[in-house]
């Protein structure tokens, strides 16, 4: 890696915490990534993407502010990237899946709080992610209500713009989210200083679209048996997805899809044939939380898909082309938000109906539902999970856990006892 | 000769099957070299080696030829000593498991205590010491004559103790205090065994079935018989000798 410390010191970052973040990665990095079987090779511009992971990307962005671009943090996949893109921004997800800043976060949040939340917190707070100092604003949403009122604390620290997203989908609640995009629009073109028109969203819908559909090409891959790439592996590029350079990125996965093509002509794959299929579903696993995906592909199974904000839910559906003035455009983004099925959603039907197709289309031997700490939402939606998949007779293991790492040895010996039984 | 071990917090327990019999097994101290013990307790050849419990990759690296989870073995070992058994609870050293059984005797489903080792051995043996009993068959014995009415309303292992302190100090019997520590043992386990929706027959198995104690309380509370095998920490040694003989 080249040397970047001139560049952070000059962002603000405190460069002794900065340093014992990083070397907290690569050791985590290498046991679960870089000791897989039979990686395909185009993973190797992944890898490097997580080897610059403070470095390349983050220069980019800074080169972006130096030419009077700005970059704009979210947490969510409902706040809408086409257009932060289509008026010159940069979108950048700023989730982290790692204990950082703790002591600091819980200054001014509760102890008992989801990992995710405290983490973002921790993050800003002792000024250790080159990402959030980046970021001239960031955009938080009505989604759960640890969120929503962590964005009140995190708007003394930078500028918050919250999008209210509804918690049903009746038509006044398309309604409202119709008016929030826009109200988006606006607050976005006036803080950029450039104007969106129809034909600069139609790119950037187009290019979103492109990423989308070269992450779905990925999943379709994994329907194959052998699977030709690792759940792990997949994650990771999920992942890398909610900040790399869009066009860059979609290249990138759609030369590993070339690759793994050939893979499942000649039947190659990173497990045997035949081994237990998972699907993980429940909250996000941002980077570089890997914590369960690592102890399910090291416990004999293999994870075919992610019903989660970083994997499916983040790509399943597409904004539809077919508009073309700035009115369609907008309602069509809209659109294809709403469609996402989160658990902040009552009732949250979709997703139900969703997770037994991914079961039979994935050819799913059983499913593992992973909830952060403390968070409700999913934690009780689990419920309605289990009623659904117990009715259908598919095994579920449900799994409450956060970033630590005190409860390894109990996770793993659950998910082998699992594997174990899906296999019989 | 098929050969089980099962590597847990407290101890290592060990197991030999020839046929349908059990020829040798044996049950030592965990200690502070977990696999260096394992390893002195294997004599002779044997056609397999299964490992389970914590220690049981660390036995896979070193000595053992597979590795089954402590749920698979105390399944098997369960069904192998009381036939048409459908549930399984086992409670060890640090972990409390309940485990299913489908119609063949095969896992259909199980829970298991998150990190916290509430409700385990490891909670009676600490609360055995606060009362000041030499050894925990003492603490058994002695709180089966407890009078019931005291309640322990902590299921952490450290509040749990100084409750029980604190309640020594306003100089209630330690025989009733005992008696309310095991039923808050037995609240925490019937509470796991009711959320699967167990059925009997029910076996008891881990180091925590040698307590009459709570196997009394247990079998009052769910009113069903509990099963218990003369040996009950051995099961999953057992269990895992018996699926070396499967894979054969």
């Amino acid at each position: 890696m080249a040397d970047y410390r001139k560049m952070w010191r000059d962002m603000g970052l405190n460069m002794e915490s900065h340093d014992q973040l990083l070397e907290a990665l690569p050791p985590t990095y290498h046991d679960a990534y870089l000791t897989q079987n039979n990686r395909p090779a185009s993973m190797e511009y992944f890898d490097f993407v997580v080897n610059e992971i403070h470095g390349l990307r983050v220069q980019e962005l800074q080169e972006h502010k130096a030419g009077g671009g700005k970059v704009i943090g979210t947490f969510c996949v409902f706040v809408p990237e086409e257009i932060i893109r289509a008026a010159g921004g940069i979108c950048i997800g700023l989730c982290s899946g790692i204990e950082i800043g703790t002591a600091e976060a819980e200054k001014v949040l509760p102890r008992n709080i989801c990992p995710l939340i405290k983490s973002f917190m921790g993050f800003k707070l002792a000024k250790v992610c080159p990402y959030f100092e980046s970021s001239d604003m960031v955009v938080g949403e009505t989604t759960c209500d640890g969120k929503k009122k962590a964005f009140e604390i995190l708007n003394d620290y930078v500028p918050v713009y919250v999008m209210e997203t509804p918690h049903m989908k009746k038509e006044r609640d398309w309604q409202l989210w119709r008016e929030e995009v826009r109200d988006f629009a606006r607050h976005i073109e006036e803080f950029t200083g450039i104007g969106i028109s129809a034909s600069s969203l139609a790119q950037s819908v187009r290019e979103a679209n492109e990423k989308r559909r070269a992450l779905r090409r990925l999943s379709e891959l994994r329907k194959c048996d052998p699977a030709p790439v690792s759940g792990k592996d997949c994650l990771l590029i999920e992942q890398i997805a909610m900040y790399d350079d869009v066009v860059r990125f979609t290249a990138k996965v759609n030369e590993l899809c070339d690759e793994l093509d050939k893979r499942v002509e000649t039947g190659s794959g990173v497990f045997p044939a035949g081994a237990p299929r998972v699907l993980v579903t429940g909250t996000p696993m941002a980077i570089p939380n890997w914590k369960i995906p690592h102890i399910i592909e090291t416990s004999g199974a293999v994870i075919v898909a992610e019903e989660l904000c970083t994997g499916l839910r983040y790509f399943e559906n597409e904004v539809d082309e077919q508009g073309t003035d700035m009115d369609a455009i907008m309602d069509n983004i809209a659109q294809r938000y709403l469609g996402i099925n989160c658990a902040v959603f009552t009732p949250n039907t979709g997703r139900m109906e969703r997770l037994l197709q991914l079961v039979k289309e994935y050819r799913v031997d059983g499913v593992i539902h992973c909830a952060l700490s403390f968070c409700n939402s999913y934690a009780v939606e689990a419920n309605r999970v289990e009623k659904v998949l117990r009715q259908e007779n598919i095994p579920l293991l449900k799994i409450e856990t956060g970033y630590d790492q005190e409860d390894t040895g109990q996770l793993k010996t659950r998910i082998e006892a699992f594997v174990e039984m899906i296999k019989e | 000769m098929y050969a089980g071990i099962d590597i847990g917090s407290r101890t290592i327990c060990f197991a030999v099957v020839s046929g349908d019999q059990v020829i040798h097994s044996k049950i030592t101290d965990t200690g502070f070299e977990p696999v260096k013990t394992a390893r002195s307790l294997l004599k002779g050849n044997y056609e397999k080696i299964v490992a389970t419990g914590y220690g049981r990759h660390a036995a896979v690296s070193d000595f053992a030829d597979n590795v089954i989870t402590e749920i698979k073995a105390h399944a098997l070992g369960a069904v192998f000593l009381f036939p048409g058994a459908r549930t399984v609870l086992d409670i060890g050293g640090q972990d409390t498991k309940v485990i299913l059984l489908n119609d063949g005797g095969s896992v259909s489903d199980f829970q298991m205590n998150d990190k916290c080792s509430a409700g385990t051995g490891k909670f009676l043996e600490i609360m055995s010491g606060a009362l000041g009993y030499a050894h925990l068959p003492e603490f058994a014995e002695k709180s089966l004559s407890g009078r019931s009415g005291v309640k322990i309303s902590s299921m952490c292992t450290v509040f749990a103790e100084s409750e029980a302190v604190s309640l020594l100090h306003r100089g209630i019997k330690r025989e009733d205090i005992g008696i309310a520590l095991h039923s808050s043992v037995v609240d925490k386990a019937a509470g796991m065994l009711v959320r699967v929706g167990f059925k009997a027959p029910l076996v008891f198995t881990g180091g925590v079935a040698n307590n009459h104690c709570i196997v009394k309380l247990l079998s009052e509370r769910l009113g069903v018989e509990v099963l218990v095998p003369p040996q009950p920490q051995l099961v999953g040694a057992l269990g895992a000798a018996l699926s070396g003989r499967k894979n054969i």
